[in-house]
């Protein structure tokens, strides 16, 4: 099967190590992944604030763009891998497929820039893809580091399975685990899987913001884990960027590395660090390192 | 149209029809123009009287049909009001005591298919217009028929000895009346007999129970079959026939006496597998009781645990022990074929997996239980004997309990579950009394109506149990506080306050609703009767029928119906054994005379009808080489009749030129003709 690969603003910024990452993992999995020609941003939840007709149709240009490139596919399968791309992407197309009055309008500004959209994309979480298209048991064979001893809490924000659950529990997500499982790392069991990082209040009101950030990560050291899977740019940044701040407001010495799940599945796949982006990370995940290492210290 | 010969005369009868309108109050003059629907039926042919009245089904209503049959000869009548399910009955009797067959009447719907399904007067009036019509042309075609009286069985069938079951299988044995009671489980009791005390009186649940179990066990007109399942039902009301198997139990049960030597004989000197009377919070052996109060007392064996079914190399102590020789390892299914007149299905519910409900931690932390696991813990003869101890051998000191889990719930069940408010009381306090702890209910509403019941949870305020309005969002193991290490913490947005607690307790309690049973489809199909869209069986009429069903003869009991506590199952299973008793007395029932039969003549004995029958009531001559429908047995449901390749089948009140001529009507108004009608004019 085929695969477009929508990357989204952040993939190509903050996220960069995220893109290398998935990437790296996608072909070393062998799957066939070609980026949106031409993609513009999704829209995030600003826009949607503010006009939300607009909004759709931003977002709907995409859906629009991917029907023009796999033309001739009978399901086109989009991989959003940013959570707020994967939801406002997902938010769209169930939008359009529920109001049909809308629907004209949006595909009517759509023809003037000579683009149709008929509703044939089917938007996928790389978590989704990985898990239930490629499966855990190919993944597992692929593996030729296992992550044997290493400790991983998985974190997957708040937007991969909320408002919409299309592919996961929406409570006791699993997805992210079953990979850990199969890269032959364990999962820390912890109950803040979905709980929020504080988003965006986290670089504008960020007493707000911090204190949430900070609950996560004490509680996944607590729960000793070695590093801190996500699946979300904005989550990465947000607990791996601000440790500092953090321990500086209450007085802490949390220092935990905070890695794209991609990364994980990428060192377990034999795949060098700096390939995956690792070298971009404030926070090394050293304890990821040692363990692989057998104790000693591997340089990025 | 070509069928009533341009003079109205078919048949050499001339139709003279009398047409009826009725108000019913506001509900159908309200957006139909009964007056306008009066005046155009009364231009129609062969309409000799057509009239609007406020209240059809009233006696004065119904005079007015019998005197108009009496005074202008009317000989067919149609009445448009409501479902004929409500009042075809009784317009029939009306049109019979004037002296004119019941089946020359007919019923057109204006409420229900009409005025209560649209706000546009116009189109509704236009509608009423348009079935009005339809009814008059059909009912021109309308012949006498006669109803057949078929004797009723007295014996009754009782799925499901719980309480419900229970009740009503007394109830008709005491007043004469031959019951079997089929319960699968190895013992009756359902799930009363779990349960410690009963709300609000907080009387022991097996000091009440235990000695209905003992009569129903005792009673001469009853027979008792427990680990037993009803495999095949066929036939009709007065008249099923019921096929049931006997599941071995590897003892002989008139045999045993509970005397359970073999039990302490078993090799297994220690119990080592769950125990599914205990919810699994204690052991049995692979030979048990369920427990001490089993009706019958009877031990069975579990093939799946016992050595000697799985390697064959026991030294069978048990048997040794056993100086009755009840024991017999070779024991086979029995099976039953039995003739009942009406079944009563008290096949029960099932609570909640709370596992669905991964946010409340049931199985993943040790310390949350359910409230069926709590009901066993605080029961005297349970796991702990009636102490209430956390996993890790403590007393609590604080208990939380948690309403509502799988009910009221978009994720799970939308339904009120109608007991667990009351239960989470009658537990607190048990809780409470037991243990001392500090006790907190998390509830979303109070839903305490009954007797008494409101005045429990007074009391339970007063004992000072905790009230915190609020559905619980997450039942965690996440610290934030020293007070909350090593506790369980209970996340929940106190609603009166507005602001979100968290609470932690050693111990959770799951208030987990009621749902219907896995294989509550299964046992709909084999007794054929419907299903509300939750899956509980479903009633004839919520207010009027809550006890029969679809299918005549078959009534409902207790918690299948859905959810419902003890004295509404008590209720209901009486009433349930009213009905039966009912048609019991009467002696026999009228059929529907709207059967199908063949036509001799033109049936080629292709057979194709005989496996459509959903009622096996199609059988095959042999000698004549034609197909043969018993009326006894034909429900009327028209699938052969529309099956036959030759046409040879009809069915009464739904002949063809019935349907044709009626479609005709509808047509007509919306200004269609049907110009040739070939089945009609064959």
């Amino acid at each position: 099967m085929r695969y477009l690969y929508y990357p989204g603003c952040s993939l190509k910024s903050t996220g960069k190590s995220y893109e290398e990452s998935l990437l790296a993992v996608f072909k070393a999995l062998k799957m066939d992944v070609v980026e949106i020609n031409d993609w513009n941003c999704c829209g995030a939840t600003a826009y949607m604030a503010v006009d939300e007709t607009k909004a759709f149709a931003i977002a709907a240009r995409n859906l629009a763009l991917a029907e023009e490139q796999f033309n001739k596919e009978e399901e086109i399968h989009v991989i959003a891998p940013c959570s707020a791309c994967y939801m406002v992407l997902l938010k769209t197309k169930m939008f359009l497929e529920q109001n049909l009055a809308e629907k004209g309008r949006i595909k009517n500004a759509l023809k003037e820039s000579g683009l149709n959209y008929e509703g044939k994309v089917k938007i996928r979480h790389p978590l989704d893809v990985l898990v239930n298209d490629i499966g855990v048991k190919e993944i597992a064979k692929a593996v030729t580091h296992p992550l044997k001893g290493v400790k991983v809490a998985s974190y997957y924000g708040c937007q991969t399975v909320r408002p919409y659950s299309t592919f996961d529990d929406q409570r006791e997500p699993h997805t992210m685990d079953d990979i850990t499982a199969a890269i032959g790392a364990e999962s820390v069991d912890w109950p803040l899987k979905t709980r929020c990082c504080g988003a965006s209040l986290t670089g504008t009101i960020d007493r707000v913001g911090l204190p949430l950030s900070f609950m996560i990560l004490k509680e996944a050291s607590k729960r000793r884990a070695d590093v801190v899977s996500t699946s979300c740019p904005l989550c990465q940044f947000n607990l791996e960027c601000y440790q500092d701040n953090m321990n500086k407001q209450f007085r802490n010495d949390i220092h935990i590395g905070v890695v794209y799940f991609s990364q994980l599945m990428g060192l377990a796949l034999g795949i060098d660090p700096k390939t995956l982006g690792m070298n971009r990370l404030f926070v090394p995940p050293e304890n990821v390192y040692k363990i692989m290492k057998g104790g000693e210290k591997v340089y990025v | 149209m070509s069928n009533t010969n341009g003079n109205g005369t078919i048949k050499g009868i001339t139709p003279r029809i009398g047409f009826y309108i009725c108000h019913c109050g506001h509900n159908i003059a309200a957006m139909v123009d009964v007056e306008k629907v009066q005046k155009f039926v009364a231009s129609l042919p062969g309409v000799v009287v057509s009239r609007d009245y406020k209240y059809m089904c009233s006696d004065p209503g119904q005079e007015l049909v019998q005197k108009d049959i009496k005074e202008l000869k009317l000989n067919r009548i149609v009445v448009a009001s409501c479902s004929p399910l409500l009042h075809e009955h009784t317009f029939r009797r009306a049109v019979e005591k004037a002296g004119l067959n019941p089946f020359f009447f007919h019923m057109v719907n204006i409420r229900e298919n009409v005025s209560w399904v649209t706000d546009n007067r116009e189109q509704a009036t236009a509608k009423a217009n348009a079935l009005a019509r339809a009814a008059i042309q059909r009912v021109f075609f309308h012949k006498s028929l006669e109803t057949k009286k078929v004797p009723i069985n007295p014996d009754v069938l009782i799925v499901g000895g719980g309480i419900a079951g229970i009740h009503a299988a007394l109830t008709i044995a005491n007043a004469g009346k031959h019951v079997y009671l089929v319960e699968r489980e190895p013992t009756i009791g359902g799930h009363m007999a779990m349960f410690d005390k009963t709300f609000p009186t907080l009387d022991c649940a097996a000091c009440i129970l235990t000695p209905k179990m003992s009569s129903v066990k005792n009673h001469p007109n009853i027979t008792l079959w427990t680990y037993s399942e009803v495999e095949k039902v066929e036939g009709f009301v007065g008249n099923y026939k019921v096929n049931i198997k006997r599941k071995p139990r590897y003892v002989i049960e008139e045999l045993c006496v509970g005397c359970m030597d073999c039990i302490d004989a078993c090799i297994y000197k220690e119990a080592k597998y769950p125990d599914e009377f205990n919810q699994g919070l204690s052991k049995r052996k692979p030979i048990y009781i369920p427990f001490p109060q089993a009706t019958p007392q009877v031990v069975l064996f579990d093939p799946e645990t016992c050595i000697d079914f799985k390697s064959h190399r026991c030294k069978k102590t048990c048997i040794e022990a056993c100086d009755r020789k009840a024991i017999d390892l070779k024991q086979v299914p029995e099976y039953k074929e039995i003739n009942v007149g009406t079944v009563i299905l008290a096949t029960g519910f099932k609570t909640y997996d709370a596992e669905k409900s991964p946010q409340y931690g049931y199985k993943k932390f040790p310390n949350v239980f359910t409230s069926l696991e709590i009901e066993r813990i605080v029961n005297a003869s349970g796991p702990t004997n009636g102490e209430v101890l956390t996993k890790e051998g403590n007393i609590p000191k604080s208990v939380g309990i948690i309403h509502c889990v799988g009910s009221r719930d978009e994720k799970a069940h939308k339904w009120c579950s109608r007991v667990c408010c009351m239960y989470s009381l009658k537990l607190a306090h048990l809780i409470k009394e037991h243990t001392g702890a500090e006790v907190y209910n998390f509830y979303i509403d109070m839903r305490t109506p009954g007797k008494g019941y409101e005045e429990f949870y007074d009391k339970l305020m007063n004992e000072g149990v905790h009230f915190v309005r609020g559905r619980v969002a997450e039942v965690t193991d996440w610290a934030l506080i020293p007070e909350e290490e090593h506790k369980l913490t209970i996340r929940v947005e106190d609603t009166l306050i507005g602001v979100v607690r968290r609470i932690p307790v050693d111990m959770v309690v799951l208030a987990v609703g009621m749902e219907p049973r896995e294989d509550a489809q299964d046992i709909r199909r084999m007794f054929n009767i419907s299903c509300s869209t939750e899956g509980f069986f479903l009633e004839r009429h919520p207010k009027l029928a809550p006890v029969s069903t679809f299918t005549d003869g078959i009534f409902i009991a207790g918690g299948c119906q859905g959810p419902r506590d003890i004295p509404d199952s008590v209720a209901q299973a009486g009433a349930a054994a009213a009905e039966a008793l009912s048609l019991i007395s009467a002696g026999s029932i009228e059929l529907e005379p709207n059967t199908a039969s063949i036509i001799e003549s033109f049936c080629s004995g292709c057979k194709s009808c005989i496996p459509l029958c959903p009622y096996s009531a199609i059988s095959f001559n042999e000698g004549t080489k034609k197909a043969v429908i018993n009326e006894a047995l034909c429900k009327g449901c028209g699938t052969c009749v529309a099956a036959c390749p030759s046409g040879s089948i009809i069915q009464n009140l739904f002949e063809d030129e019935q349907i044709f001529s009626e479609i005709d009507g509808l047509l007509k108004f919306a200004g269609i003709e049907l110009e040739e009608m070939e089945v009609v004019n064959a």
